[in-house]
């Protein structure tokens, strides 16, 4: 069975190599026989990929170590649940993912672009049928998963332990999703510049799958973020490590190209700059993968290292990125410039928008690489970490977050930025306020921190203001009100909520670096410890035995006032025997949006326990915020002015005129 | 006052001789210097500092032996009376460059440091050249007598 999933892998190959060529050069002599081979040969590439991909689920579930992969990535009493997810838990089986979901998206420009021109669909599905030869031939040649071993060994080496966990079933795959979401906004760029043409309606088809990457890469990057922080006991969530940073380039790149879009789609105008953009941001995920499946740097992800495979996607990536920008710099001339604007409008904000996203990804950029370069040129080894990035992506951010909640309320083409600023007085004196009653009633000390409690109060407000305006507030009844609300295009609600979101994750930002405290102690059972007016007692530690681990887990009672239990926190340690390698479980309690967040050490020679506790107010902000662009993100999606080609259904009766109001 | 501060030494010895060969555990209780500003100092330097032996941790959050006979080298120096400079300067100077989290200021790394003002500046520029291209390409605002002739025509 295991062979029938590496043919289907070879077919796969095979098939992609015909998606590469056949419909782009139908597209070229205008051959419509060929340009129709695109649509079956891209799903039939799927489902041979999903194959593949099955048949090595089932060895996982199956412990069957003949396969070198598996007995190197698993063990036979791993719970199934980490068995299934350890098919991607690995370098193979990772990059398998990769394909499988870049041949997803390629299925679904098939399905859903049947209404796409001929020609543009053609070359569009031509263009991921590139990059998925170069991956799968890159899986067949230099990380086969499919690769057998004789004799097979009774017992397979285990997954690395960090990673049996519930989040590596949820963080690759989202991540993934939107990583390679992006290819299809690279391959329509690829395609307009090779057909030369490019217009709103381009920009049309681009904008729901930027969006749906966007969403998926948001929801990945906080998984990631929250498992890193429960997973690894320290209680980070981010650590600015170069496989973070991987992560985080594509999404500010892609948070630019999702604004800048929406210029070119409304207003034709930034079509040179949205192309340019679109590659940049897959270039960026393709870099990603680099970074992260090479091993060229160390950092903690350090469990994909292997530098023999880091050349083969150096040249894939040296061919795609350089092969677009190539392509981009003899083609772009041959594009007309769009619209044109007043710098304060709508547009002004969006291009004010992609600068200093752009700036933030390229500091990120040379952050993450810089020390790469130092080691190359010099031959000296020096580290860029959290305090660099503090100090340069921060201030970076600063103006650009003042500046967020100006920007839905600008009109297109000349705005009036008094007439904006007059509206956001009500935001402006909430946020005042915040900082006030920060500066009076949490810390007198606390000048930065309040500010930044000022900051987030002023992105949610501006948020809320921006659909109070759109619904009519203040001028016009409360129930024409809430009709008028209901009945705002759906994007207009998705830009809302992301942009709350955006202020409600730098809320807990803030929160967790200003207010956090920290009691670090040695601990004997029945002591009690107190924290932020939380008191926790130790209540002794005892021997588990897990399914392929044992643990030491201590239990703390949460006191309430009267010294009654108020209820329990278990934080353990894992030793598993098959890698030799402990784990922390990080005992946490939510208590409304702040967490106590517990993490042991060792046991001292007289008895008592080292304890780490830290109480981290508005915490969950971070990740709920992020959960709450997310979802803007997918309410964006179902806008029907995005369900390309469905007949536009606009009231009979109602003037043209009216679709401009609430646009 | 003076009474509490030798207490508060004498609880440290006492707990630092306790977990002297105890197992490591990112900074340990007992680590900490009685004197709350000093204590602040060695924090925020320790975040700066590099674990050598670690894949990307400060020797703040790494349970590595190392990391803390580091951040015990770093208390110490701070104790005997060392600027925070000078703290670096002497931990630099015993395990390289590679040890500072943040780069420090020099031609080498001046790219680095100026990557976000030199990117801002460029694409500022580059913004404010389209604009002003564009500006010549916009319509003229209406003078005072068209403006008055097209209200004229929307009363109508």
């Amino acid at each position: 069975m295991v062979e029938v999933g590496h043919f289907a892998l070879v077919l796969a190959f095979a098939l992609a190599l015909v998606q590469s060529i056949v419909p782009l050069v139908g597209a070229r002599v205008g051959d419509e026989r060929m340009m129709a081979v695109a649509g079956p040969v891209t799903m039939a590439g799927f489902a041979l990929v999903a194959l593949a991909f099955v048949v090595l689920m089932i060895s996982y579930a199956r412990s069957d170590f003949s396969l070198v992969n598996v007995w190197e990535n698993s063990h036979s009493l791993k719970p199934m649940l980490y068995k299934i997810t350890g098919t991607w838990g690995n370098h193979e089986g990772s990059m398998l993912l990769w394909a499988l979901i870049l041949t997803l998206f390629g299925s679904l420009v098939a399905v859903f672009g049947a209404n796409l021109p001929a020609s543009l669909r053609a070359t569009v599905l031509a263009v991921q049928g590139w990059i998925g030869t170069a991956f799968l031939l890159f899986i067949l040649v230099t990380s086969n998963p499919f690769v057998r071993l004789s004799p097979a060994p009774i017992e397979g080496r285990d997954l690395n332990p960090i990673l049996q966990d519930i989040g590596l079933a949820i963080h690759p795959p989202l991540l993934y999703l939107g990583y390679v979401g992006f290819s299809v906004c690279f391959s329509f760029a690829v395609a307009a510049l090779i057909d030369g043409r490019i217009d709103a309606s381009w920009a049309r088809w681009v904008r729901p799958w930027t969006l749906a990457a966007w969403a998926f890469l948001t929801g990945g990057v906080a998984m990631g973020s929250y498992w890193a922080y429960y997973e690894l006991g320290w209680g980070g969530f981010w650590f600015w490590d170069p496989v973070e940073n991987a992560s985080f380039m594509p999404w500010l790149a892609g948070t630019a190209l999702l604004h800048s879009a929406i210029v070119m789609e409304k207003r034709s105008a930034l079509k040179i700059w949205t192309l340019l953009l679109a590659i940049l941001t897959f270039s960026l995920s393709l870099l990603g993968t680099f970074l992260v499946r090479s091993g060229v740097l160390t950092s903690v992800h350090a469990f994909a290292t292997d530098p023999s495979r880091g050349i083969f996607i150096l040249c894939i990536l040296v061919v795609f990125i350089g092969g677009s920008l190539a392509l981009f710099a003899l083609r772009s001339s041959t594009l007309t410039a769009g619209g044109i604007f007043h710098p304060i409008s709508r547009e002004g904000a969006l291009v004010l928008n992609n600068l200093f996203l752009t700036t933030a990804t390229a500091t990120v950029f040379v952050g993450t690489l810089y020390p790469l370069a130092v080691e190359a040129l010099w031959g000296e080894k020096i580290s860029v970490g959290e305090p660099f990035f503090n100090l340069t992506f921060g201030p970076v951010m600063v103006p650009l977050l003042l500046a967020v909640p100006f920007g839905p309320l600008l009109a297109w083409k000349r705005g009036d930025a008094f007439a904006a600023a007059q509206r956001l007085m009500t935001a402006f004196a909430g946020a005042f306020l915040a900082v006030l009653v920060t500066l009076l009633f949490v810390d007198r000390t606390a000048v930065l921190a309040s500010l930044g409690v000022g900051l987030s109060a002023w992105l949610v407000l501006g948020a809320l203001t921006d659909l109070a305006l759109k619904a009519g507030f203040g001028s016009v009844p409360f129930s024409t009100m809430l009709r008028r609300l209901v009945g705002l295009p759906r994007s207009m609600f998705g830009t809302a909520l992301a942009h709350l979101g955006l202020g409600l994750t730098t809320l807990g930002i803030v929160g967790v670096m200003a207010f956090e405290t920290e009691n670090i102690l040695a601990m004997k059972p029945g002591q009690t410890a107190e924290i932020s007016g939380h008191v926790l007692r130790f209540d002794g530690i005892q021997p588990v035995q897990g399914p392929n681990y044992t643990e030491s887990r201590a239990r703390f009672a949460l006191l309430g006032a009267g010294g009654q239990v108020a209820g329990e926190i278990v934080s353990s340690k894992r030793f598993y025997p098959v890698r030799q390698m402990p784990t922390t479980e990080a005992g946490i309690r939510t208590m409304g949006l702040s967490q106590l967040y517990v993490s042991i050490g060792d046991e001292t020679s007289d008895g008592s326990l080292v304890v780490r506790i830290w109480w981290k107010p508005l915490v969950t902000l971070i990740w709920g915020g992020a959960l709450a662009m997310m979802l803007g993100g997918v309410v964006s999606l179902f806008d029907r002015r995005l369900r390309v080609g469905a007949p536009s259904r606009r009231q009979r009766g109602l003037p043209r005129g009216t679709e401009t109001v609430t646009s | 006052m003076k009474r509490k501060g030798l207490l508060a030494t004498l609880l440290f010895v006492l707990l630092v001789l306790m977990v002297w060969n105890g197992p490591a555990f990112a900074l340990l209780p007992g680590e900490a210097l009685p004197d709350p500003a000093l204590e602040a100092r060695a924090r925020t330097l320790s975040a700066e500092l590099r674990c050598m032996v670690c894949q990307n941790q400060s020797i703040d959050v790494s349970d590595a032996e190392l990391a803390r006979d580091l951040r015990i080298l770093v208390r110490e120096r701070l104790k005997a009376g060392d600027s925070d400079e000078q703290v670096l300067d002497y931990v630099v100077s015993r395990y390289g460059e590679f040890v500072l989290l943040k780069p420090r200021f020099s031609v080498r790394n001046a790219l680095l440091w100026s990557t976000p003002a030199v990117v801002l500046l460029t694409g500022g520029f580059f913004v404010a050249l389209m604009a002003s291209r564009r500006r010549k390409a916009l319509p003229e605002a209406l003078t005072p007598r068209e403006s008055a002739a097209l209200d004229e025509i929307l009363r109508r």
